[in-house]
């Protein structure tokens, strides 16, 4: 056995109300640079649709992830290394911009500049790539609200695995939100495919991370990951992925993303997992399998012996206890009600999902029965196939029964919890239906409803006596054009990083636990604007008052 | 002047192609890439972009055996000259064209599709002069100088190559190259230039050929504490403490 601990997250679909808060905090911390423009590390899909870029999910046509090859054994499935190297003069299965979208922004200017004139002027679209006037044609997010699905959604590569039985048609449609992110998957074929061995997973919290100094701009990553969750920054010729806000995990703070969801639908917690299991459950033959395979590699962190290996790989002892309160460990051992994203990619992904049960309670509410009765949802559960089926392509390989069994979980917590909330004696056969105790259906309701922050998110910061080496102190962040990395001799961002000052986060986290609006009192004097929310006066820029003024 | 030419240049461009190089990885890892212009248009890229590149490992290989094997090593092993001729001429024939071919249609991408164009550095412009107008000398000196023998027959194996030897060899002998044809005087000037300019453009990145992937495993791990704290050297003054 050999103990890892991996930062994970689960998402509650039925709460996403698709409102692309998180992917435009994301862009602001992390993608607002140019050469990022098309860059979103978070991005959320309104399935059934085409996703981001356009079809990814095809990998028969875009060749991401694993496969199993004859003898069963794993290879990338856009071929081994040495094919790799042959192609790498063009990369033969990248996508392009048009897959993705050309990036626009607007001329302003013509509004103000323009003279009096009999026509009101208008700014118009200019590509910010060839910085001429485009026609807009598509973006990241196109067909949000099933927006021109009629056109378009019969490409999703998920609908049409189940194509015949679905007849496109708007009154029988259904419809979700899915917001992904990067999978920080236990086997990143990401980091497989990358030539210069730039893509590394970090050992203490499994976070992939992408090394800017050692990218060379092969672009094999990039088609290498099924998601297509490693972008190519146009610029500066580097790859980049979502980074799991690592600078903000380090000292415990959750994502950007998962801080400023709407819907509070996002989980943080760890995992451990046994790492000598990776590489065998990711082979299991039968892709059925590979849900129950994955569950099969985390480890029970109660258990003493787990514990005992943990220790002895360096895993402190608070990490262990954080295991233990670990939301995720509850979504997807206790509760077993999170589902992987696409587990036939064979890349153990670790961001995982709660299929949402809205598209049944939308159809019985729409015939006007009650949609909070048991027998109600899970006659509808058993009748609709095709919302069902659609989610089994994306959770389980095409699996129905762990979709299924999800939905009836999720199905019974509402109507055991409507008689509670309505003051009636609770039925225990209704979690009995689903093979829960009314306990464990009040504590699963607890979290999915009601869960607060620290409940939510369960971070241990990475350790301060190792404070010296944290990344944060030299991350390498191309934010060249704020300053600092001002040699662009060789091309954009050039020249020495600027690093990401560890003190902008721990003032940050300080700043939001404290009771001041302006900012903790005697938290160290460096005058930081990075953080200044512009309440006050920022800490340290005045020397502090004396007692008679 | 022979001595200037063909002793004092080429030293100097060696010195900052070899300073240049250290000088650049330490300064800047950050832009050391191949700057991939593929997102912007992969049609004209998928023909020239191998083409081109496939065509100059010929090339290369070429130069390497044929300034670097001497003509007595190639003779004790029982291949004569003309055998050499053969083979050599239309091996670099091949190689030659396939660059020279792809390096059109890149120049032509590059030229006429707007994005890739406005994602070109003076750098790249300058680099480009270099090596097209190396290539196309090259070129001639293969065609004119070892087909037709326009200008009389010359086997650079007994000039050219004795003194990139001696000029490796830190005894040069500038006097053979001085005698050369002016096609392969110029080659080589040209050539010299580009080496000089090589660190400091994109082609930084032949060096990044990523060889390694083929034995590394597959999955990288990597500890926070291992790790170089980023690339940069801590400014002078500054200590890293326990480290
Ligand atoms: S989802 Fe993330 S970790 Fe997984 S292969 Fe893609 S980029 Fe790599
Ligand atoms: S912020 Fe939350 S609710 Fe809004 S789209 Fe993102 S995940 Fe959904």
């Amino acid at each position: 056995m050999r103990v890892m601990a991996q930062m994970a997250m689960v998402m509650n679909l039925d709460k996403c109300i698709g409102c692309h808060t998180c992917s435009v905090t994301c862009k602001q911390a992390w993608t607002n640079r140019s050469g990022t423009e098309y860059i979103w590390f978070n991005n959320v899909e309104t399935r059934p649709g085409l996703g981001y870029p356009r079809t990814y999910e095809d990998q028969d046509k875009w060749k991401g992830g694993w496969e199993l090859n004859k003898s069963g054994r794993m290879k990338l499935k856009g071929g081994g290394r040495f094919k790799s190297l042959v192609t790498i003069f063009s990369n033969p299965k990248l996508p392009s911009i048009d897959e993705y979208y050309e990036p626009w922004t607007y001329d302003y200017a013509t509004l103000t500049d323009a003279p009096a004139q009999e026509h009101t002027p208008v700014a118009r679209p200019k590509s910010l790539i060839s910085g001429k006037n485009m026609k807009i044609s598509w973006s990241a997010n196109w067909d949000d609200d099933l927006g021109g699905s009629t056109e378009t959604a019969h490409r999703d590569p998920m609908l049409a695995k189940i194509a015949d039985k679905v007849k496109f048609e708007f009154e029988q449609t259904f419809m979700f939100y899915l917001p992904r992110i990067c999978e920080h998957c236990l086997n990143p074929s990401c980091a497989a495919s990358c030539p210069s061995g730039a893509i590394y997973k970090r050992e203490e919290d499994g976070i992939v991370l992408v090394d800017q100094d050692k990218c060379r701009g092969w672009r094999k990553c990039v088609s290498g990951c099924p998601y297509k969750k490693i972008y190519f920054n146009h610029r500066t010729g580097k790859a980049e992925k979502c980074t799991f806000c690592f600078p903000r995990i380090e000292v415990g703070l959750p994502t950007v993303c998962a801080e400023t969801c709407v819907g509070r639908l996002r989980y943080i917690g760890l995992m451990l997992y046994d790492a000598d299991k990776v590489l065998e459950a990711a082979s299991t033959e039968d892709e059925h399998g590979l849900y129950e395979a994955q569950r099969d590699v985390f480890l029970d962190p109660f258990d003493p012996e787990v514990m005992r290996e943990a220790e002895k790989a360096g895993i402190a002892r608070d990490w262990i206890d954080a295991a233990q309160r670990s939301p995720i460990y509850a979504l997807i051992n206790t509760f077993r009600v999170a589902l992987p994203l696409h587990p036939e990619y064979r890349t153990m992904p670790m961001v995982w999902y709660i299929p949402p049960l809205s598209p049944v309670v939308d159809v019985v509410q729409e015939t006007g029965e009650d949609a909070e009765d048991k027998g109600n949802l899970f006659a509808a559960i058993d009748a609709l196939r095709i919302p069902v089926e659609y989610l089994a392509e994306l959770f389980t390989a095409g699996d129905v029964a762990p979709v299924d069994a999800v939905l009836k979980k999720l199905a019974a917590m509402r109507c055991y919890m409507r008689d509670i909330n309505m003051g009636r004696e609770s039925d225990p056969s209704i979690p009995a239906a689903v093979g829960m105790s009314e306990e464990e259906m009040y504590d699963m309701y607890r979290l999915l409803a009601i869960a607060k922050y620290d409940e939510r998110y369960v971070i241990p910061s990475a350790h301060t006596e190792q404070a010296h080496s944290l990344e944060e102190l030299g991350t390498e962040c191309a934010v060249s054009e704020y300053g600092g990395g001002q040699h662009d001799l060789f091309g954009e961002g050039s020249g020495t990083p600027t690093p990401i000052a560890v003190e902008n986060f721990e003032m940050l986290q300080n700043r939001q636990t404290a009771d001041t609006l302006a900012g903790p009192e005697n938290k160290g004097a460096r005058v930081n604007l990075l953080n200044w929310d512009g309440k006050g006066s920022p800490p340290g820029l005045f020397p502090p008052k004396g007692p008679d003024s | 002047m022979s001595t200037f030419l063909w002793v004092v240049v080429p030293y100097i461009c060696l010195t900052v192609f070899v300073v240049g190089h250290a000088w650049r990885y330490r300064y800047d890892k950050f832009g050391w890439t191949t700057r991939s212009s593929q997102l912007y248009e992969r049609t004209l890229l998928r023909i020239g972009s191998p083409l081109f590149h496939f065509g100059m490992l010929g090339v290369v290989g070429g130069h390497v055996i044929g300034l670097l094997v001497p003509r007595s090593w190639t003779a004790a092993v029982g291949i004569d000259d003309h055998v050499y001729h053969v083979v050599a001429v239309g091996g670099g024939l091949v190689a030659g064209i396939m660059a020279t071919v792809g390096m059109v249609i890149l120049i032509y991408r590059r030229r006429t599709v707007g994005p890739v164009f406005s994602a070109t550095t003076p750098m790249d412009k300058v680099m480009y002069l270099f090596l097209g107008v190396a290539i196309l000398l090259g070129m001639w000196n293969t065609i004119a100088g070892s087909i037709f023998t326009l200008g009389g027959e010359y086997n650079y194996r007994e000039g050219v190559s004795v003194w990139y030897r001696s000029f490796l060899a830190f005894q040069p002998d500038a006097g053979l190259m001085a005698d050369a044809p002016l096609g392969f005087q110029l080659h080589a000037l040209v050539a010299f230039g580009l080496f000089a300019l090589w660190p400091f453009t994109r082609l930084v990145h032949v060096f990044s050929a990523p060889v390694g992937y083929l034995t590394r495993p597959y999955i990288v791990y990597r500890s926070r504490d291992e790790q170089e704290l980023g690339s940069h050297t801590p400014r002078r003054g500054w200590d890293r403490i326990n480290k």
